[in-house]
């Protein structure tokens, strides 16, 4: 027996030894992304959108919804850096303060929209049998339709309106992320450990959210990132189309559609939202793509 | 010994295949005492684990008990409802499986995969779920049972893992502990410690167990008796130094057979020809009767049953050639 206790403490160095390598994964993923120059520029773009989005009214240079009736319609200056619109109002101003409305808008759809997906395909993959072929009929169905025109009938339905549009939003969301985790779930609820849990005595629900879901977590990581820009583009195009925010609002997508009647005569209105909207989705995208490189081993 | 702790009679265990189900456990019946160590012998498909799942009620939802009982101190585990079967699992039976770095939740630290069962069926609080892990990896020799606690599974060797998890199942204290294939994934040094692990939670618990192994080593080591297996059927059963002393059953002397001696100097190791039939065709009489170098007529026509053979009435065996003998005598 004293034999196997100095064994014992050999393992237990052993075992010391590793603990730090537990830091040392999350150094190695940011060493790994680091490296990705596109992905760094696109994090960066995106938290410089965030911040302005979240301090934007507190330091642009003119209220949002200031007229200047002497300064309308006027090309970029050094006064107006990206013009003025037909009421006078600073674009720049707006467009930064308009990230708020659409920033917030995409985000918290696409979050609703996960989070109904990660349930439904949670339990579509989990239970199977009857739930799985309904949801995923379900999703198949959704799935059918463009994103955008299965929005417009959501909203066509629900009337237009902000909050529409973000539920229009979450709905497309969903058959994606339902998709992804029924099949992410399919695989873990195989793992040994799952069975382990079973045998110490605990109930199916708790299997599915304790042992199973974290599991699943690192499959929709990348659709995240990747449908928050599909998200902006969605509630912008909305917008756009007149279902989504008031014209009068500082919303990206409205003032795309607002310029649109100026178009020949002062273009810059359409030009800085159209490449803002444009920037942001693309930041969106190659983040999601830097971030499914940097976290599929087989890319290493 | 002590009373029975748990008896499990003409057990029936059946999969769906296909539309038809074929059967993966026939008519098996054997009993464990307190703090005693049961070893269930047998090759790859024979239906071993599966035996030890129906047991807890873990099978898959492909498959039905079709006949039998599983009696836990006189209790019918096949007539509990889940609920009442929850409480059982962990609490009054406990597993251990056979890939610890499989078994442990790759997301979860130890502490969490630990103290679940503890809180699960005990009304502790958080710090007493904790003291509680704390004692049991003590208990099951981790040197460091705070650091462990706070590690992730993948930090820990296959040792340390297979530990974690004897700790995980010994945490509510259970009366009959299920091991299935224990040692498989893990090097010979590590399997003498583990194995003398529960050992030692045996004597000092009078846990009873329930072994599962293809290994009969291990068996040799551990066991106080051993049911042997052999396509869902019972072939053998007998103490196990009588087993190993004088086996009846064919298809044991061929198992025991094939184990390599050291220093035997024999170039290539006996084999029993063939391999296990599939389920779903099965040979009409004896199943091992193809791969039987005694096999007679009566053997392919008709199936033997499985006679008590000594006067004590612990050793069983399912051979004509000893029915024969018998009458002969």
């Amino acid at each position: 027996m004293a034999e196997l206790k100095t064994n014992n403490n050999k393992e237990m160095f052993a075992t010391g030894e590793e603990l730090p390598k537990a830091q040392s994964k999350v150094k190695e993923f940011v060493k790994k992304f680091v490296k990705r120059k596109t992905a760094v520029i696109s994090l960066i773009f995106i938290i410089f959108i965030i911040l302005m989005a979240v301090i934007a009214p507190y330091v642009v240079p003119y209220a949002p919804d200031q007229p200047d009736y002497t300064n309308l319609l006027q090309g970029p200056s050094t006064a107006h850096i990206w013009g003025t619109d037909e009421f006078g109002q600073d674009v720049f101003s707006r467009l930064m303060v308009g990230g708020r409305l659409s920033l917030s808008c995409a985000l918290i759809a696409t979050i609703v929209g996960t989070a109904l997906g990660v349930v439904l395909g949670l339990i579509a993959g989990f239970y199977g049998g009857f739930w799985d072929s309904l949801i995923m009929r379900c999703c198949d169905v959704l799935f059918a339709f463009p994103d955008i025109l299965l929005a417009i009938a959501v909203v066509a339905i629900i009337g237009q309106g902000m909050v529409n549009v973000m539920i229009a939003v979450a709905v497309f969301t969903v058959p994606s992320f339902a998709r992804i985790i029924r099949s992410a779930t399919l695989s873990v609820k195989q793992a040994p450990y799952v069975e382990v849990a079973r045998s110490l005595g605990c109930k199916n629900s708790r299997i599915l959210f304790v042992h199973v879901f974290p599991g699943t977590i690192q499959s929709m990581i990348v659709n995240f990132t990747m449908r928050i820009g599909t998200a902006i583009l969605a509630a912008s195009s909305l917008s756009f189309l007149g279902f989504g925010a008031n014209v009068t609002e500082p919303d990206w997508g409205a003032m795309l559609s607002q310029g649109r009647n100026y178009l020949n005569t002062a273009p810059h209105m359409v030009l800085f939202p159209g490449i803002l909207i444009f920037l942001t989705v693309l930041a969106f995208n190659l983040l999601g793509d830097g971030l499914r490189d940097t976290l599929d081993p087989k890319m290493n | 010994m002590s009373e029975k702790l748990l008896e499990v009679k003409n057990l029936r265990t059946e999969f769906k295949r296909d539309k038809s189900w074929v059967t993966a456990v026939n008519n098996v019946s054997f009993d464990i005492n307190e703090g005693e160590i049961l070893g269930l012998v047998g090759e790859s498909g024979c239906g071993k684990s599966v035996t030890s799942l129906s047991i807890m009620r873990l099978l898959a939802r492909n498959s039905k008990i079709s006949n039998g009982q599983v009696l836990l101190k006189g209790k019918n585990l096949l007539e509990k409802d889940n609920k009442e079967i929850r409480k059982i699992r962990g609490r009054e039976v406990a597993m251990i499986f056979q890939e610890p770095m499989n078994s442990l939740n790759p997301c979860m630290r130890v502490e969490k995969q630990i103290t679940e069962a503890i809180l699960l069926h005990n009304n502790f609080s958080k710090e007493q779920a904790h003291q509680r892990a704390f004692d049991v990896l003590k208990s099951v020799g981790i040197p460091e049972p705070e650091m462990t606690l706070k590690s992730f599974p993948h930090q820990l060797s296959g040792g340390m893992c297979q530990r974690v998890m004897i700790a995980m199942a010994m945490s509510c204290e259970p009366e009959l502990l299920i091991a299935d294939e224990p040692t498989t994934a893990l090097d010979v040094t590590i399997q003498a410690q583990i194995l003398e692990l529960m050992e030692e939670i045996r004597a000092k618990k009078n846990t009873g167990i329930l072994m599962i192994t293809h290994d009969l080593g291990v068996v040799a080591e551990m066991c106080n008796r051993v049911v042997v297996m052999y396509a869902g059927r019972i072939v053998e059963e007998a103490p196990v130094k009588e087993l190993f002393a004088d086996s009846k059953h064919p298809y044991t002397q061929g198992l025991i057979g094939s184990v390599p001696k050291l220093g035997s100097g024999v170039k290539s190791l006996p084999s029993i020809p063939g391999s296990v039939p599939d389920l779903s065709v099965m040979p009409k009489g004896c199943k091992f009767a193809p791969r039987c170098k005694y096999a007679m007529d009566i053997c392919r026509e008709q199936e033997p049953e499985l006679h008590t053979i000594d006067k004590d009435g612990r050793r069983r065996c399912r051979c004509h050639l000893l029915d024969q003998n018998r009458k002969e005598a």
